[in-house]
């Protein structure tokens, strides 16, 4: 039953980590792009050592939210281009499938390029990021980015100037969990206890639930002709 | 087909001329009204003087925003489930007039933090998910503008409607929590505002009732402009 459900999810992920693997046209663009992010921030802000554990989360975030809106871009303009929506709707699957393989393929995409940066971040600006609070907050709140992504990616990909559009439709949707892993992310730094960093966790974690279900739900519609 | 439509259009148009110009009437009269007893009969507040006079406009112009985007979240769920144009309609006329007065609100918002709090602006809860929900709609009529005409373009806004109203609590928490963390540095005199006098609060009252007529009337004119032009669209299209 599981197993059912699962795999056709599974199928569409890797279709698009397979097309990844072969052409890298979204994670090398935008780990490149995500470090530029943040060496143009560190010269607008030209963090000194006291204040880098204070600034670091906010140039963090804005880095990986820029960097999940191109990938996300790129996961239906893609199916656009080529005319290859129109083959994955015809699959004998449900569009609950398809959202959910697109979800977690655009997931995958942004954690990899998440994982690229952190390193880079760490030693750019000399803090000790590996840390399990940290990466939590990232795992949890790339989730929320990929779920309510998917489904405006898919409606940007029909508009017009849909470079724009999609940005537009998402930051205003996703700024709680901007808000959640910013403070999520520098409470970890400061060293506040499991009680303050936690329930940041537990908003995104609630962001996460309801739209990964009114997503869902609205991605049907998205995707009707 | 096509002589249906025109003559739904026609009826349509009877309709409108004869009701609302009563209605049109009555707003005028209300807001008149309205205006003396903002500008004339309420007495001026004693720690802050005549400015704030702009409460009697703020506090109904930002109830009028929320109803509008409440009825953008109802008609946008009813047009999905029903598919019918109509209610596709409502919700873009709602959507249109809630970014009207939501600027108004913040506008005017604006106006009175100067004088009381010393500064335009502050990050405070109310402000920032103000702020927010007036981009979530207004990327709801540049949805609209860019998206493909027709049904495509109704759906995105529709999932967009729903979408953007259910984030609104979420944002006002994390925004809430995030300014526990970071105490706000802006005392005015009026941080502790005390209860309302009875006839400002009639005048508050009073002024509500008269905005949400003015937004009725501006709502079923709106509505019945953009019912015509998908008509008329459709009309077009028959043609073509």
């Amino acid at each position: 039953m599981i197993r059912n459900f699962l795999g056709p999810i599974w199928a569409i992920a890797w279709k698009d980590i397979l097309l990844e693997i072969r052409t890298k046209e979204i994670v090398t663009p935008v780990v490149v792009f995500a470090i530029l992010v943040v060496v143009i921030f560190n010269f607008a802000i030209e963090p000194t050592p006291q204040m880098v554990a204070a600034v670091a989360p906010g140039i963090l975030w804005v880095a990986f939210t820029f960097a999940g809106i191109l990938g996300l871009n790129r996961t239906f303009s893609l199916e656009k281009d080529k005319g290859s929506l129109d083959g994955l709707m015809l699959c004998p699957v449900s569009r609950d499938t398809i959202y959910f393989g697109k979800v977690l393929g655009s997931y995958l995409f942004m954690l990899a390029v998440e994982a690229i940066m952190l390193p880079v971040f760490a030693v750019l600006f000399n803090l000790s990021l590996f840390l399990p609070e940290v990466i939590l907050v990232a795992a949890t709140a790339t989730l929320g980015f990929a779920a309510v992504g998917t489904v405006f990616s898919a409606m940007a990909a029909n508009t017009r100037s849909r470079e724009i559009m999609l940005p537009v439709l998402f930051f205003p949707i996703a700024l709680p969990v901007v808000i959640a892993a910013v403070e999520g992310t520098a409470g970890t730094l400061r060293g506040d206890g499991w009680s303050e960093i936690g329930r940041w966790v537990q908003l995104i974690g609630v962001f996460d639930v309801i739209f990964l279900v009114v997503s869902g739900f609205a991605f049907h519609f998205a995707l009707e002709e | 087909m096509t002589t249906g439509i025109k003559r739904t259009i026609t009826q349509e148009k009877v309709v409108l001329s004869s009701y609302t110009n009563l209605f049109l009437l009555g707003v005028l009269v209300l807001m008149v009204f309205n205006l003396y007893l903002i500008f004339v009969w309420v007495p001026t507040d004693q720690n802050l003087g005549n400015v704030q006079r702009v409460f009697y406009f703020h506090v109904p112009i930002a109830w009028v925003g929320f109803l509008a985007f409440f009825i953008v979240f109802i008609a946008s769920v009813v047009y999905l489930i029903r598919g019918s144009e109509k209610w596709d309609a409502l919700a873009y006329s709602a959507a249109e007039i809630g970014v009207l007065f939501t600027s108004l609100m913040l506008l005017t918002g604006i106006l009175w933090a100067k004088p009381v709090w010393g500064v335009w602006w502050t990050w405070d809860a109310r402000l920032t998910t103000t702020l927010i929900l007036w981009f979530i709609y207004v990327a709801y009529l540049m949805l609209r503008a860019y998206a493909p005409r027709g049904s495509q373009g109704a759906r995105y806004s529709a999932i967009l409607g729903i979408i953007g109203f259910i984030d609104v609590p979420i944002v006002y928490f994390a925004v809430n929590w995030w300014r526990t963390l970071h105490p706000e540095y802006v005392v005015g005199p009026a941080a502790e505002s005390g209860s309302l006098e009875t006839s400002m609060l009639v005048a508050l009252l009073i002024s509500v009732v008269t905005f949400t007529a003015l937004f009725s009337y501006l709502l079923t004119q709106r509505y019945s402009l953009r019912w015509a032009e998908t008509l008329i669209e459709r009309l077009h299209y028959n043609r073509v």
